[in-house]
């Protein structure tokens, strides 16, 4: 299989226009990933199955994932003139990095047996209603999963054929794989509590009795 | 009837009975020696359901091998398995579709309080909050031998039912209709959480 650098160069020379990035994965498994545009999702989809050298036909899981908002501290040494003579001083910048949800598609060949490449797309933000391209008409098999995206983390996907809830029931309002989703309060009995739960639980004890 | 009368006829080969406990008799041991569960698993242990009911651990032994397709014919919903809250007004529906005299077995810890779901947002837990359980067996899944033995609890507490009086079996009470409302999808759980008719968070004393 070519290398991602290669295939990346490759996308953008046959889809005009197309954002490709690679994001570096550094834990052991080493897996670096696409992120592609959600205008050109389809294209880079359409052009990875049907490109002759890569044949990526199967999508063989996708998935969402929620990114909260992030802020990183840095300390960096900067030059600054204190009363009159240059120092360094040492002065901490903060990173606010604004949260996104994300769908990735792990893609394998099935015909050349190579693979996989992971295909990200991102949102912009994550609290407007989040559209990304939906790659079911390239992969029919994706239909039911980003129909689980959709109902568990509220990304409308474009292009979807038939984008409905899957497992949690029509009306439903919140999207509970996001990582601000606030579980019903049925905490009232819980013979066992600790932790999360059982401060959760604590709301429901009676009063203590009033000693006098 | 006299206590020593009694004993002094039985002591001669002749036992006498009230008639009113004769029929009781007569009634729950017919009851209880034929009961027909309802055909309908919804996880693992509806695994360990349809062992009990084969072969090996023979659940027709205690006279319940006719597992019915239709609640229409049932006598006994066995709830084996985890009951998802989009799930729950189905379960409701069948359980209020069979004919009284009607028992439930809330087979497995997923079926009697969400097991290890508990805290997801998608189970109910515990079917015990809509319908009235007659038993609870606990595990994971439990073994067939733990329905055996639950089974044998609901038989015992069949063989109790009482025809009269203020206590009498819900079947023979005409002001309990035996239907339980159905819980409606609302926009973030269902509605209501739990029926209050039939559940009430229990109140634990902690020390």
């Amino acid at each position: 299989m070519e290398t991602l650098e290669q295939i990346k160069s490759r996308i953008e020379s046959a889809v005009p226009g197309a954002r490709v990035q690679i994001v570096p994965n550094d834990t052991p498994a080493n897996q670096p990933s696409l992120v592609v545009d959600s205008e050109h999702a389809l294209a880079v989809a359409r052009f990875l199955r049907d490109d002759p050298q890569l044949r990526f036909d199967y999508a063989s899981n996708v998935t969402g994932v929620d990114w909260l908002e992030t802020v990183t501290r840095e300390k960096v040494k900067v030059k600054k003139l204190v009363d009159g003579v240059e120092k360094e001083v040492e002065e901490t910048i903060e990173r606010k990095t604004t949260g996104y949800l994300e769908a990735v598609y792990h893609l394998y060949s099935m015909s050349l047996k190579h693979g996989p490449v992971i295909l990200r797309q991102r949102t912009s933000n994550r609290t407007d209603p989040v559209h990304l391209a939906s790659l079911t008409p390239i992969y029919r098999g994706a239909e039911f999963q980003e129909r689980e995206i959709y109902d568990l983390y509220g990304i409308i996907f474009d292009g979807h054929l038939d984008l409905r809830r899957i497992l949690m029931w029509e009306g439903f309002k919140d999207y509970p794989m996001r990582k601000d989703y606030v579980p019903p309060d049925d905490f009232e009995y819980e013979p066992t509590p600790h932790d999360e739960v059982l401060e959760r639980a604590r709301k429901h004890y009676p009063a203590p009795a009033a000693t006098s | 009837m006299d206590e020593g009368l009694r004993s002094e006829l039985s002591k001669q080969g002749i036992f006498t009975v009230k008639m009113q406990e004769l029929l009781q008799w007569g009634y729950n041991t017919s009851r209880k020696n034929s009961i027909w569960p309802l055909q309908f698993g919804l996880a693992c242990c509806a695994i360990e359901m349809i062992a009990t009911s084969m072969a090996r651990y023979d659940l027709a032994r205690f006279g319940a091998e006719i597992f019915r397709p239709s609640p229409r014919q049932a006598d006994l919903m066995i709830v084996a398995g985890t009951v998802t809250k989009k799930m729950a007004p189905q379960v409701v529906r069948l359980f209020n579709q069979m004919p009284e005299p009607k028992y439930v077995i809330a087979m497995g810890a997923c079926a009697i309080s969400g097991g290890p779901f508990k805290q997801g947002y998608n189970v109910l837990k515990g079917i015990d909050r809509f319908i009235p359980v007659d038993v609870h067996i606990p595990g994971c899944p439990p073994r067939p031998e733990a329905l055996l033995h639950a089974f044998m609890t609901l038989q015992r507490k069949i063989d109790s039912d009482l025809l009269t009086g203020p206590n009498r079996a819900r079947h023979l009470d005409s002001e309990i209709c035996g239907e339980y409302p159905l819980p409606t999808f609302g926009e973030h759980d269902l509605e209501p959480a739990f029926n209050p008719e039939v559940w009430h968070p229990p109140v634990i004393v902690r020390e």
